[in-house]
């Protein structure tokens, strides 16, 4: 069985981030990247089936800008066997990410899609849960356990959700989208970073997969939350009250 | 401290030898240079055609080996061991640090390699999580040496673009600026952030075919029989606060190289150790090192303000006179200026908090009319050398060298050390690549360092500093008679005054300092600065700072000096809290830590070590 991991490159998570002056997005410019925390973590999971000698193969694939062969050359390191970028210099919506996946789906006929639950640029939690709709092929998101069944060709996972824990049991081929507690990711040793260097990477565009990338969505500005004004002591609850009736209009 | 790896191959006999024993294995062909987890790359990297691949080097002992549950992994038809021991790469350079001498060193290595058609495999490895993270400096650049190892930058697209256009030199009192007649003349030199002008030299040194590897902090220096450098050992990944190996647990490895240069910037850790060890100022008769803690921060303010090319330097205000520092103000492109403020360690106060004076320096009129309307950007901290001519300790040792601020090579009236850091790299790998093929002695380097620019320079600006010991005016004098007149032609050395740790007075006889809230606007508190340095740190790791004797805080620094880390710290990592019995402990938060040193310089009993915490952590500059 062949695994196919999709990594972000995000904007690292302890950096800081602003806004550009011209509020079409977040500075990207002079930021550290690095590969998404959730990615991370749906890598480690494929490597370790791969380990327990449930796949043959971990295929690691990202999408975006040319500096995105650094993310798939950690993830290489980490021990995937060959990566795909998808070379594309636009910034894509999910959407468009689960349509590129779906052909590259067609392409690798993986048994078993892993993504992280979200990217923590956008926190869109859209990309998995398309991928599958696309695909036709059942979900399992914010896994927290997964354990295949090679004979009965199923993965029993574990979800967090707002209840508590769901197990579901979905055939393969299937999408995983992987949540914080499923595994910790590890690191890249010096020497499987060495070794990384003569793995493949193929190239690929969105032309080569016959995707149509138009999107139905335009992004008119992106802008700081508002400073958190101070707040105001009152002296009583009718103060209170009349505050909340006749200034901030809430009650 | 030695360090054996247990030969457990299935695929060669077991010798039993009365000495550790030295398998080389054949040159591998060349494989394409790699740029790890986010480092720099714009183009994709050129790459020679025999880039001389690391050498896999096995030693066994002859005491009983391991069980025999070995993996082999085949690399190319090669096979590693990797038992419970750690496994060795071996290169013929490493370089421990990418900075602009280590860089530096390396692209010379690589040009040399490249001229004479001889093979040279060079490593360099990097604490930071990206080349650059850590790089933190004013910066008016001096191209000088930058003109010797690239001459064709000038034509190619760089991070140097600000020439400096203006040299402004202000007194502040609390109010006021009055302008005098500036000591710099930075004509011909640029303003830029060294942490981009490093991530270039990054990438040439990649396209030259070095092997560059951030992310791994070396830890140890391995020695051997003869008490010679082989190398150093990066640090175990992966292990808990308590000391047991976590779930991702991931052995450092031990990089040999046939020649180690250590580059690790100011104070650096295992240069210390080196110096230490070998007595290398002792060697010399070279003085101990002084410093200053240098906080900066870069501000993109209003377009009105901005003068591209403008730098600004000043004394006085916040600084009382008994104290040295100042400040620095450097227009860069971009909107963007570089703020400073360089507090000399040697400080008598205890109370003193040089954070807090840099807060109090940017509501100053002639400040704040430049930061007004601004935002910061980026926040940072590092201590800076200071001993300049008389703290050079010998830099050469069985096995290497030490270059750049490791060595310490600043030159402290013209407040730049870049440029002659880069020249003690390129002096280091010429001496270092004769070292490999002609056998002559590392100590090539130190001769041809005393015949360069550098120790002229040096050497013509040596007794600026000292004359401060005397007081503010004292050094203004003597600063003046030095540029005008003097330009160091005099037949003495004034030496330095105490350790700055030494220097240190007990509080009870000092006046404790009140600081004025930050206003949020102009002035910030340490995490909202913090927070812009983008330094993070994995939680769930033993604390990298350590104490020799961990009673000492509570029984000494508390009491006698009024807790002096927890107010010289940009970092707020040492804190005093009550514990149960309401008495005051020593906390460290570690996570927050921007390895800037002032911990291992400035405490009293010299009782705080700094060592290199899991690599990839700490600080992620790229405008400083």
């Amino acid at each position: 069985m062949k695994i196919l991991v999709a990594v972000k490159r995000v904007v690292d998570y302890a950096v800081k981030i602003r806004v550009k002056p011209d509020k079409t997005g977040v500075d990207t410019q002079n930021v550290k990247m690095s590969m998404n925390p959730f990615c991370e973590i749906a890598l480690e999971e494929a490597l370790r089936i791969k380990e327990a000698g449930f796949a043959k193969e971990v295929v690691a694939v990202s999408i975006g800008p040319s500096q995105c062969v650094d993310t798939l050359r950690t993830g290489l390191a980490m021990g995937a066997d060959r990566g795909i970028h998808v070379e594309t210099n636009s910034s894509f919506l999910p959407l468009t990410i689960a349509k590129i996946l779906k052909s590259l789906a067609e392409f690798e006929n993986p048994g078993l899609i892993f993504l992280g639950k979200q990217a923590i640029d956008d926190d869109c939690n859209q990309t998995g849960q398309m991928v599958a709709a696309l695909l036709g092929w059942p979900q399992a998101t914010f896994a927290s356990k997964v354990v295949l069944d090679k004979d009965k060709h199923v993965a029993t996972v574990d979800r967090e959700v707002d209840g508590g824990l769901e197990t579901l049991c979905v055939d393969l081929p299937a999408v995983i989208t992987t949540d914080l507690r499923l595994n910790q990711p590890r690191y890249a040793s010096l020497p499987n970073i060495m070794k990384a260097k003569s793995k493949p990477i193929k190239k690929m565009t969105v032309q080569d997969l016959k995707v149509d990338v138009k999107s139905d969505i335009e992004i008119l500005q992106v802008t700081e939350p508002p400073q958190r004004k101070s707040g105001v002591m009152v002296s009583s609850v009718d103060e209170l009250i009349d505050k909340l009736r006749n200034e901030a209009h809430v009650v | 401290m030695h360090r054996f790896l247990v030969k457990l191959s299935s695929s060669s006999n077991q010798f039993r030898s009365s000495k550790n024993h030295r398998l080389i294995l054949p040159l591998l062909p060349s494989s394409k240079p790699f740029t790890s987890s986010s480092s720099v790359s714009s183009s994709p990297p050129r790459h020679s055609n025999r880039s001389g691949y690391p050498y896999l080097v096995e030693l066994f002992q002859k005491i009983s080996p391991l069980s025999s549950n070995s993996r082999t992994l085949g690399v190319n038809g090669r096979s590693i061991s990797s038992e419970a021991g750690r496994e060795s790469i071996e290169y013929d350079v490493l370089i421990v640090g990418a900075g602009p001498a280590g860089l530096s060193a390396a692209i010379r290595l690589k040009q040399l390699s490249q001229e004479k058609n001889i093979d040279l495999s060079v490593c360099v490895v990097e604490k930071g999580a990206e080349v650059g993270g850590h790089i933190i400096s004013g910066n008016v650049f001096e191209p000088v040496a930058l003109d010797e190892l690239l001459p064709h930058w000038r034509q190619e697209h760089t991070p140097i673009e600000i020439p400096a256009s203006s040299d402004k030199f202000w007194f502040l009192t609390k109010d006021r600026a009055i302008s005098l007649p500036s000591p710099f003349d930075n004509k011909g030199n640029y303003v830029i952030s060294l942490s981009q002008l490093v991530r270039w030299l990054g990438g040439k040194a990649e396209e030259l075919g070095t092997e560059i590897y951030p992310g791994f902090s070396a830890s140890e220096v391995l020695y051997d029989a003869s008490d010679k450098v082989v190398g150093i050992a990066t640090k175990d990944m992966g292990i808990s606060k308590d000391g047991s190996k976590k779930e991702n647990f991931q052995p450092g490895v031990d990089i040999k190289g046939r020649v180690t240069l250590f580059a690790e910037g100011c104070r650096g850790s295992l240069s210390e150790r080196i110096i230490k060890k070998y007595k290398l100022r002792e060697e010399v008769n070279a003085q101990h090192q002084t410093y200053a803690l240098g906080i900066k921060e870069v501000w993109e303010i209003d377009e009105s303000k901005h003068n591209p090319g403008e730098v600004v330097h000043t004394l006085g205000w916040p600084l009382d006179p008994k104290t040295y520092g100042g400040s620095f103000l450097y227009h860069m492109n971009d909107r963007q200026v570089a703020l400073g403020l360089v507090v000399a360690l040697n400080y008598h106060n205890p109370f003193l908090n040089p954070y807090e004076e840099f807060q109090k320096l940017k509501p100053h009129p002639a400040i704040k009319r430049i930061l007004e309307g601004g935002t910061v950007l980026q926040y940072g901290a590092r201590t800076l050398n200071e001993g300049g001519f008389q703290s050079i300790p010998y830099p050469v040792f069985p096995g290497g060298a030490i270059i750049g601020c490791s060595a310490g090579f600043l030159n402290v009236p013209k407040i730049k050390g870049t440029h002659t850091a880069m020249k003690s790299g390129m002096l280091a790998a010429e001496a270092a690549f004769g070292v490999l093929h002609e056998g002559i002695n590392m100590n090539t380097y130190w001769d041809n360092l005393k015949d360069s620019w550098v120790w002229k320079e040096l050497y013509a600006a040596r007794n600026y500093r000292p004359a401060f010991e005397y007081g503010l005016l004292p050094g203004l004098a003597v600063s003046a008679m030095e540029h005008y007149v003097l330009k160091g032609k005099v037949p003495f050395t004034l030496k330095h005054g105490k350790a700055d740790h030494e220097a240190t007075n007990l509080a009870r006889k000092c006046t404790p300092i009140e600081y004025p809230k930050p206003d949020g606007v102009l002035s910030f508190d340490v995490p909202t600065s913090l927070y812009r340095s983008n330094t993070n740190h994995d939680h769930d790791q033993p604390s990298h700072l350590r104490l020799r004797d961990p009673k000492i805080p509570e029984k000494v620094n508390f009491p006698e000096y009024a807790a002096p880390e927890s107010r010289y710290c940009p970092a707020r990592v040492y804190e005093y809290v009550e514990d149960e019995e309401g008495k005051p402990k020593l906390q460290i938060n570690a996570q927050n830590c921007l390895h800037c040193k002032a911990c291992d310089i400035k405490d009293p009993k010299q009782n705080i070590e700094w060592t290199v915490p899991e690599g990839g952590g700490g600080p992620a500059y790229s405008l400083m």
